[in-house]
């Protein structure tokens, strides 16, 4: 963190405590590090200037005039220092604004700058979730995922955003700000980690119930890491091998789920809700809600409305002997 | 009776003399009404004097009694007086849904309210604040104090602003009835499409939200005319354009802003009717509409919105900071050009709303230059008024307090809206709680703590009675701190990761301290509000009286009795300095020669203030309200049914018919 000024130190110090895994201010890559940094550039300008102004305030207040004076007598002299004075205020006013457009406008360069990369991602935006595309030149590695990003680290990434419904916005604090989703346009936006690391992202778009709940993640890992996780992500589905998994496959396929799930190598071919190929690698389910458990499966399949009011996933009638092979079936979906 | 006069003349006679003298000059030598012989058996106030006169006007002037009475009033001072009171009802019930949205905040996954009714809560606190508050709460203001400023009888057009209010009354009470009823507004208070269009919110909320804006609309455009043509040709004889009282250029630039700007978001909302009401596709990208075309249009309006709320409270700060200064303003001229410069810039900047929907950079640079140029005429302001008190010998009352209270808090705003303005930092605050921080630091620093210090400065001249200043200062300090808790830390809540608009959060986000540190600093600021309220209804009732110039003012309210009669004024002032009753300590010079039995007004040219021509205003009438009652009915029907817009324009025809039915008043027969 940078050093600030002393009298900004009251404001500084709960911002201390600005490390976590979604803060502006814990930049993880170099456009969030950019940000980072004009933060606190602008942050100590601007609080100089409060300052300033508060001290002046705080002098003006001593009483100057005798308490029998005319309130529309002026003395010339006073009257022309204080024309001075404020025309000095304008124009330091003026020049910090000036400067400060000017670093704005160097940062917006830089941020906006696009690197060649090889990797490019479609992001939709959905309520209340994200449907992430990798795209390949070679079609069969095209793939479809949800709510969680791999990147290699070190490499620019172009993420090209569109939504399918409403307005929603591609914000992961750490890697770099945010860019909105909107229905009929495409927007894109770079990120780009440093280290290897887990950085999460949500919706900053007002989108309707369930905007609370539409968290993402982004995980960085090393280059191998990441074409491991990409050859596997290209894969279908492997048969469980089991009998009770098999049980949840069967129980699966005969279900609603179908009509919107996706499952790579089974007859579940709905392409409306989160693909499941290989839900169980995945950290979270729901957007970020719940940890990637067979108990948080299980309860998020018997009510989805209890943990995401309004979300469109419809609760399933299941027998009660079909809740667990199902939640075991989707957690070995790795 | 004319002859013909040289501009020399006019200087050296004052025109009481020549008014008194019968000698009514407008232009020179042009003949104007005003030459027109005045008829010899009506009564003019220069026949009648002291208690008789003032009996006569007031007669001439009140407002009958009986409920049909209070209906049919068109007393500038009686509609304002409603005007702020049912503006300070909304502030308080924006406040409470507020209140309900700390509570759900205060603790991550909280149980307390689902996304449904938070959502709902959260609308009507934005467009509570914004259009039943924010933009109302500054013209009430006008309604009440212009035509007493610059020396008249009444508002222009006072039908018009009698019907403006009920129409205010009404789109009101429609979009709380319609959240009591479970069916509020839950798209926020930009209502950005295709979320608030017919396929992603089905239902009526929606359109409660567009039909509650063509409400306030058509009235804050109403108000906004009748106070234009107030300053404009309404003003005491004497007060040319430089003597304006800063208030009232405040509020005439305000107007003309709400004029500019408000026909903007009617278009955006009456499209999103249309999208929602008869299949249009303004908005549905799968047909060829644009959300974004919405977006530019909200915010070609909502910008100088916030200007509409911020330079009203600039007036109430000038005539604090000048008032409690004991110093005539320094930077007259200066803060004048200031407003007028706010007034213009304000429409150059909408599209720092939109810095995060891939519009093209270089244009989105360009508003970070006009955004960042604002901080200029705002700093004049500040300067000047820093200044004033500088140079003068500050008095410590309530009043004064809130506006320090309104410096500290609205330099900090102002100031982290420059970071707001570059396109690279907006990326990362834009949608987060850094932004309801920031604007929360310039709204209620900007607009809600000088309206405080001016309900603390005007109370007297409202009610007669002073308020308590002891319970003043608990209140101030109370405010300030519970305001500062409360929102202080949502910007380093924005700045960790917590977007806006979230009913809830998970409690490994990290934000549940802060969260809830902002929790408790609303309780206090809500409670300074219980003291507000308090401190309102006892001193109406048993403060000490006030007398008409109870802090020793410069402007002339001042010169008419706490409260002020229905005439305002027993003769009408003649002025001759910016603060006319600083200058003229002994009498207040006066002019005479209008009508004692009708309601005649003096109308004085625009630029010098000369007086032109005697004119007669409008009788009280319950047109206004009944046209207000069919207007309320058009639009309420035409959410349900495009065919309301046919069938409800008859009652409002035959209202209007009713309202503008001529009428030869008595004048004219004689």
């Amino acid at each position: 963190m940078r050093r600030a000024a002393p009298f900004l130190l009251l404001a500084v110090l709960p911002l201390a405590g600005c490390q976590g895994w979604q803060s502006a201010l814990d930049a993880q890559g170099p456009a969030a590090r950019t940000l980072a940094d004009m933060f606190w550039i602008f942050l100590a300008v601007l609080g100089a200037v409060w300052g300033l102004t508060m001290i002046a305030l705080l002098l003006s207040l001593r009483r100057r005039r005798p308490a029998d004076a005319d309130p529309l007598a002026t003395n010339p002299e006073t009257e022309r220092r204080m024309i001075v004075t404020t025309s000095i205020a304008v124009g330091l006013t003026l020049v910090t604004v000036i400067a400060l457009t000017g670093l704005s406008y160097a940062a917006q360069k830089v941020l906006f700058a696009r690197k060649d990369g090889a990797l490019t991602l479609l992001v939709t935006g959905e309520q209340w979730w994200w449907k992430i595309t990798y795209e390949d030149s070679q079609p069969n590695r095209v793939f479809t995922t949800a709510n969680e990003i791999h990147i290699p680290v070190g490499e620019p990434v172009l993420i090209k955003l569109e939504a399918s419904d409403v307005i929603h916005a591609f914000w992961v604090p750490s890697l770099t700000g945010k860019m909105d989703l909107i229905p009929g346009r495409q927007n894109q936006i770079q990120i780009q980690a440093d280290r290897p690391g887990l950085y999460r992202g949500q919706c900053a778009e007002f989108c309707g119930l369930q905007h609370a709940h539409m968290g993402l993640f982004v995980i960085a890992e090393t280059k191998e890491e990441f074409e491991r996780w990409r050859d596997r992500q290209v894969s279908s589905a492997t048969p469980p091998s089991d009998s009770h998994r098999q049980r949840g496959m069967e129980i699966f396929l005969s279900k609603p789920c179908v009509m919107c799930h996706q499952v790579r190598g089974t007859d579940a071919g709905g392409k409306v809700a989160p693909d499941l190929t290989h839900v169980g690698s995945r950290r979270t389910i729901a957007a970020g809600t719940l940890e990637t458990t067979r108990g948080n499966l299980a309860a998020w399949i018997l009510d989805p409305h209890g943990i995401k009011p309004g979300v469109n996933m419809p609760a399933v009638k299941l027998e009660p002997d079909e809740v667990q092979p199902l939640a075991d079936y989707l957690e070995g979906l790795k | 009776m004319t002859r013909a006069i040289t501009p020399d003349d006019l200087d050296a006679v004052p025109e009481i003399s020549r008014l008194a003298t019968g000698e009514r000059g407008g232009l020179p030598g042009v003949r104007s009404e005003a030459d027109a012989p005045v008829s010899p058996d009506e009564l003019r106030d220069d026949q009648v004097d002291g208690p008789e006169l003032t009996a006569r006007l007031a007669k001439t002037w009140g407002t009958d009694k009986g409920i049909i009475g209070a209906l049919s009033t068109v007393d500038h001072k009686v509609i304002g007086r409603r005007f702020i009171a049912t503006a300070i009802l909304f502030l308080f019930l924006g406040g409470l849904s507020a209140v309900l949205m700390r509570l759900q905040l205060a603790l991550p996954e909280n149980r307390l309210m689902g996304p449904d009714f938070y959502n709902q809560l959260f609308t009507m606190h934005g467009i509570t604040m914004m259009f039943l508050f924010g933009v109302p709460i500054g013209e009430a203001f006008a309604v009440y104090l212009v035509p007493l400023m610059v020396g008249t009888r009444n508002i222009a057009f006072p039908r018009l602003n009698a019907y403006a209010y009920y129409v205010y009354l009404f789109g009101g009470l429609m979009v709380w009835l319609a959240f009591i009823l479970n069916i509020g507004p839950d798209v926020g208070w930009f209502a950005y499409v295709p979320l608030s269009g017919p396929e992603f919110s089905p239902g009526k909320r929606a359109d409660f939200w567009a039909q509650m804006i063509t409400f306030t609309e058509v009235s804050g455009i109403a108000v906004a005319i009748s106070v234009i043509v107030t300053v404009f040709k309404f003003r005491a004889p004497g007060m040319t354009l430089d003597r304006i009282p800063l208030f009232v250029w405040a509020e005439l630039v305000n107007s003309f802003v709400i004029i500019f700007a408000l026909p903007a978001v009617v278009t955006a909302s009456a499209t999103l009717m249309m999208d929602r009401l008869v299949g249009t596709h303004f908005y549905n990208a799968a047909e060829g509409g644009d959300a974004l075309l919405y977006q530019h249009l909200f915010w070609f309006f909502g910008h100088p919105e916030v200007y509409i709320i911020f330079l009203p409270a600039t007036g109430w700060v000038s005539a604090i900071v000048v008032t409690f200064s004991r110093r005539q303003a320094f930077g007259y001229i200066a803060l004048v050009l200031s407003l007028i410069a706010t007034g213009f810039l304000s429409f150059g900047l909408w599209v720092h709303h939109m810095f995060t929907t891939g519009l093209p950079q270089l244009g989105a640079s360009f508003f970070t230059a006009s955004s960042m140029l604002i901080a200029i005429p705002n700093g004049i302001q500040i300067f000047c008024w820093i200044a004033t008190l500088w140079d003068g010998r500050p008095v410590f009352r309530a009043p004064l307090l809130f506006v320090m209270g309104f410096f500290f808090i609205f330099v900090a705003g102002g100031l982290s809206g420059i970071m707001l303005a570059s396109v690279p930092l907006d990326t990362q605050v834009h949608d987060t709680f850094f932004v309801v921080a920031h604007f929360h630091y310039v709204l209620i620093g900007g607009n809600v703590f000088p309206l405080i210090g001016a309900v603390y400065y005007w109370f007297p001249k409202f009610t007669g009675r002073m308020m308590s200043e002891r319970l003043g200062k608990w209140h101030f300090w109370l405010a300030f701190i519970g305001f500062n808790a409360t929102f202080f830390p949502m910007h380093i809540l924005g700045l960790m990761g917590m977007p806006r608009r979230v009913y809830t959060y998970l409690p490994e986000m990290g934000w549940g301290h802060l969260n809830l540190f902002a929790s408790l600093g609303a309780s206090l600021f809500f409670a300074s509000f219980v003291l507000f309220l308090y401190n309102i209804v006892s001193s109406a009732r048993r403060g000490p009286v006030a007398g008409p110039n109870p802090w020793d003012a410069g402007t002339l309210e001042w010169a008419a009795a706490s409260p002020p009669r229905p005439q305002n004024f027993d003769r009408i002032p003649v002025v001759t300095n910016r603060e006319p009753l600083w200058a003229n300590r002994d009498s207040l010079p006066v002019v005479a020669g209008l009508s004692v039995e009708n309601r005649e007004q003096l109308v004085t040219t625009v630029t010098d203030g000369r007086a032109d021509l005697r004119e007669t205003t409008p009788e009280p009438s319950i047109w206004p309200f009944l046209a207000a009652i069919a207007t309320a009915i058009l639009f309420v029907g035409s959410m349900f049914t495009p065919w309301a817009l046919v069938w409800g324009s008859v009652p409002l025809a035959l209202a209007l018919m009713g309202w503008f039915w001529p009428k030869p008043n008595t004048e004219d027969e004689k």
